[in-house]
C-alpha cells in the first residue's frame, strides 16, 4: 500500500474539451461570432471586406496600449497616464517636425519620449512604494499639462507623408498598416507572458507579490519595466495616431486610458492580479470594436457606444460572480 | 506639543497653503481682496463636497469613479425638471437630483458591497453608462440659461449673511462629514473597514452594508452638486465635468488621504480641494498661462505623495525588503475571499 499523501501539488490539469468551452475566451469568441452573425445578417456591407480591414482603424492604437496595460494589470498595477504619455509623445514629434528633423528622427522621438514617461512612472512606483493609481493619475496630469504648455492654443500639423502612410495606409492594398503592428504586437506580447520565464514571473507577482519577492523573484524590478514598456507602447500608438490624424491638439487620445484598461477587464484579465490572458484581451478589442462598427453602420451616435461599452463592462464581471454564487449555494 | 502639532499633515497643509496665499498676494494684492477671496471659496465648493464624499469611500478601500459622471446626469435630470416645470419651488429639482444620484450610488453599493466586486471597475463601467444616460435624457440637446427659471439659477449664488448658497453647502458638507468620521459609529467602522477588513467583519461590522451605504451618499453628494453645477453655469450638457472625478480624487490625495484605506481626515480632504482651487483661481491673476493649471497640478499631486509616502516609511520596520508592505488595495483580492465565506 502507498504512504498516505499529505499534499497533492497537481501539474497542469488534462485539456478537458468541456472546461475549453467554459473559459473566458471561449465565451468572448461566441459573442464576437454572435455579433458578426446578427450584424452581417441585419447591415447591408457589414461583411464586406473593405469595410471590416477599415473599420480596424478605430481600435488598433488602443489595443496597443491594452497590451502592456494587461501585464501591468497582472501584476496588481494600473497606468492610468497612457493617453497623456501618448499626447506628450504626439507633442514631441510635432515639436521634432517643426525643427526640420526627418521621420525616423520624429518616430525615435514619440517612442523615447513614451519610454521616458514610463521611466517616471515606474521610479516614482517602485521606489516610493507609492500606489499606481496615485502616481499616474498624478503624472496624467502632468504629462497632458506639459502637452498643453507646449501647444498653447495651437496644434501641431503639416506632418510628413511617410507618416501619415504609417498611420493610414496599407500592406498589399488591403492590410491596414495600422492593424498589422498591432497583430504583430499582439504575437510578440502573447509569447512574452505566455512562453517566457518572464511572463510566468509576472504571473507569479501578480498572484502573490511577497511569495514572489521570497522565492527570489526581483519584484520592483519586473514593475519598473512594465511601467517603462507600457509607457514606449503609448509612444508607439502616438506615432500611429498621429500619422492617422496628422494633427497633434492638446485635447488628443483624451480619455483612452478608460477604454484600454475595458479592453483589457473585458479580456478576462482579473482585477485582482495573477490571471489574464493575451488571447483574451485580443478577443475583447475585435469584439468592442465590432460592437463600435455594427452600431456606427446602423447610425447609432458614438456617446450611446459608451452606454454598450459600460454595460458590457459591468455584465461581465457580475456574470461569474451570480453564477458561481448559484453553483456554491447548490453544493452545499 | 507645537512640535507635534506640526507634524499632522493637516498643519502642514495649511501652512503650506498660507505661504502660498502669501505669496500669491504679495505678487497680486488684488487676490487677497474679499471680492477675490469671495469668488475663489465660491468657486471651490463643489469640489470641497465631492471631495469629502469621495473620502469616505477612499476611506474603506474603495475609490468611485462614477461621481463626476453621476453628477452631470443629476444635473441634466435637475435642468430639464426645471426647463419643463418653471412653477415648481426649487427645493424640487434638488430633491429629484439627489434622489437620482443616490440610486445611482446605491447601484455601485449594490455591486461592490453586497456582490463585493472591485471598485475601480465597477465605476468605471457605471461611469461609461451613467455619461451615455445623460444623452438618452437629453437626445443631445443642451439646455442653457433661457431655458431654466430665474429661481433654479439664483439659488447657488444667493448670499445669506454674506456668504453664497454655495458656500454654506460646503461649510454644512464640512460638519457634516466632521460629525460622521469622528462622532458616529458609522463613521468609525469606515475606518475600521479600509484598515483591515477582513478583521472589521470579525468583529461584527456589516461590511456590506456599510459598502453599500457609503457608495449611496456619495452618489447622493454627487446628485446635489449636479444641481449647483448646472444652476451655476447656468448651462446643462452631455459633457459637463468630463474629467471632474480625477480633480475629486487628486484633492483627497493632496489632503493626506491614503488610497490604502483607513486613513484620512475631513480637514486634509477640505484642504485638498482648496489647494487645487487656489492654483486653478491664482494663475490668471498673477498672469500665468492657464495651458500651466494642468501641469502645476500634476507636479503637486505626485510631490505630495512622495512627501506623504516617505513619511509613512519610517514607521514599519522590515529586515528582508519585500515591495508590497500592505496590501495593496485597488487591486487586491476581494476580502469575501479572505473572509472564507
Amino acid at each position: 500500500m502507498n504512504p498516505p499523501v499529505r499534499h497533492h501539488i497537481a501539474n497542469r490539469a488534462p485539456l478537458a474539451p468541456g472546461a475549453l468551452l467554459t473559459r473566458w475566451e471561449s465565451l468572448l469568441a461566441l459573442v464576437l461570432l454572435l455579433i458578426l452573425v446578427v450584424a452581417g445578417g441585419t447591415l447591408r456591407g457589414f461583411l464586406d471586406l473593405d469595410n471590416l480591414a477599415d473599420s480596424t482603424f478605430n481600435f488598433s492604437e488602443k489595443a496597443l496600449i491594452a497590451l502592456p496595460m494587461a501585464l501591468l494589470i497582472i501584476v496588481r498595477e494600473i497606468d492610468i497616464s497612457v493617453s497623456a504619455i501618448l499626447a506628450l509623445a504626439s507633442v514631441a514629434m510635432g515639436y521634432a517636425n517643426q525643427h526640420g528633423v526627418p521621420v525616423a528622427g520624429m518616430v525615435a522621438a514619440g517612442v523615447l519620449t513614451g519610454a521616458a514617461a514610463g521611466v517616471l512612472n515606474g521610479l516614482l512606483v517602485t521606489r516610493f512604494a507609492i500606489p499606481s493609481i496615485v502616481v499616474t493619475i498624478g503624472t496624467m496630469s502632468l504629462y497632458r499639462g506639459i502637452a498643453q504648455v507646449v501647444l498653447g492654443d495651437q496644434a501641431y500639423t503639416g506632418y510628413p507623408e511617410a507618416l501619415g502612410n504609417w498611420g493610414q495606409g496599407y500592406f498589399f492594398g488591403t492590410l491596414p498598416r495600422p492593424f498589422a503592428v498591432m497583430l504583430l504586437f499582439a504575437a510578440l506580447f502573447a509569447a512574452l507572458l505566455h512562453a517566457t520565464s518572464f511572463g510566468r514571473r509576472v504571473f507569479a507577482i501578480g498572484s502573490n507579490p511577497v511569495a514572489a519577492r521570497f522565492s527570489g523573484i526581483p519584484v520592483n524590478r519586473y514593475r519598473f519595466i512594465l511601467f517603462v514598456l507600457t509607457g514606449t507602447m503609448a509612444g508607439v500608438a502616438a506615432v500611429l495616431l498621429t500619422g492617422r490624424i496628422g494633427s497633434t491638439r492638446p485635447n488628443i487620445a483624451l480619455g483612452w486610458e478608460l477604454e484600454a484598461i475595458t479592453m483589457v477587464i473585458l479580456g478576462g484579465v482579473g482585477i485582482a492580479g495573477g490571471s489574464g490572458t493575451i488571447g483574451g484581451v485580443m478577443l475583447a478589442v475585435l469584439t468592442l470594436g465590432m460592437v463600435t462598427y455594427a452600431l456606427g453602420m446602423a447610425n447609432v451616435p458614438g456617446i450611446l457606444m459608451t452606454i454598450v461599452v459600460g454595460m458590457l463592462l459591468l455584465v461581465t464581471i457580475t456574470v461569474p460572480v451570480l453564477l458561481h454564487r448559484r453553483t456554491a449555494r447548490r453544493s452545499a | 506639543m507645537s512640535r507635534a502639532l506640526l507634524k499632522l499633515r493637516e498643519v502642514q497643509l495649511a501652512v503650506i497653503l498660507l505661504l502660498m496665499v502669501t505669496a500669491i498676494g504679495l505678487r497680486a494684492p488684488v487676490f487677497l481682496s474679499a471680492k477675490s477671496v469671495d469668488s475663489l471659496l465660491t468657486d471651490t465648493a463643489i469640489l470641497v463636497v465631492m471631495a469629502l464624499a469621495q473620502m469616505l469611500v477612499i476611506l474603506t478601500r474603495g475609490v468611485d469613479l462614477s461621481v463626476a459622471a453621476n453628477l452631470a446626469l443629476c444635473g441634466m435630470v435637475a435642468a430639464l425638471i426645471g426647463e419643463h416645470h418653471p412653477a415648481l419651488p426649487v427645493g424640487v429639482p434638488i430633491v429629484a437630483a439627489v434622489a437620482v444620484g443616490g440610486l445611482l450610488g446605491a447601484l455601485n453599493g449594490a455591486l461592490i458591497g453586497l456582490l463585493r466586486l472591485p471598485a475601480i471597475v465597477v465605476t468605471l463601467g457605471s461611469m461609461s453608462v451613467f455619461r451615455g444616460m445623460i444623452f438618452v435624457l437629453s437626445g443631445g440637446a443642451w439646455v442653457s440659461s433661457q431655458h431654466m427659471s430665474p429661481g433654479f439659477i439664483a439659488f447657488p449664488l444667493d448670499r445669506l449673511l454674506g456668504l453664497t448658497h454655495l458656500v454654506w453647502v460646503a461649510l454644512l458638507a464640512i460638519a457634516l462629514a466632521w460629525w460622521l468620521t469622528g462622532h458616529t459609529r458609522f463613521g468609525r467602522e469606515l475606518y475600521a473597514i479600509g484598515n483591515h477588513p477582513v478583521s472589521a467583519a470579525y468583529v461584527g461590522i456589516p461590511v456590506r452594508l456599510r459598502l453599500f451605504a457609503v457608495y449611496t451618499l456619495a452618489g447622493m453628494a454627487a446628485g446635489l452638486c449636479g444641481y449647483l453645477w448646472v444652476a451655476r453655469y447656468a448651462v446643462a450638457f452631455t459633457e459637463i465635468a468630463s474629467g471632474f472625478e480625477l480633480s475629486v480624487i487628486a484633492a483627497c490625495v493632496i489632503g493626506g488621504i491614503s488610497i490604502a484605506g483607513g486613513v484620512g481626515s475631513v480637514a486634509g480632504a477640505a484642504l485638498g480641494a482648496l489647494f487645487l482651487g487656489i492654483i486653478g483661481n491664482a494663475l490668471p491673476v498673477i498672469q500665468v498661462s492657464p495651458f500651466w493649471q494642468s501641469a502645476i497640478t500634476g507636479t503637486v499631486i505626485v510631490v505630495a505623495v512622495v512627501f506623504n509616502a516617505r513619511e509613512g516609511r519610517r514607521i514599519g520596520k522590515q529586515i528582508l525588503p519585500v515591495d508590497a508592505p500592505r496590501p495593496r488595495p485597488l487591486l487586491a483580492i476581494p476580502a469575501a475571499q479572505a473572509e472564507g465565506s
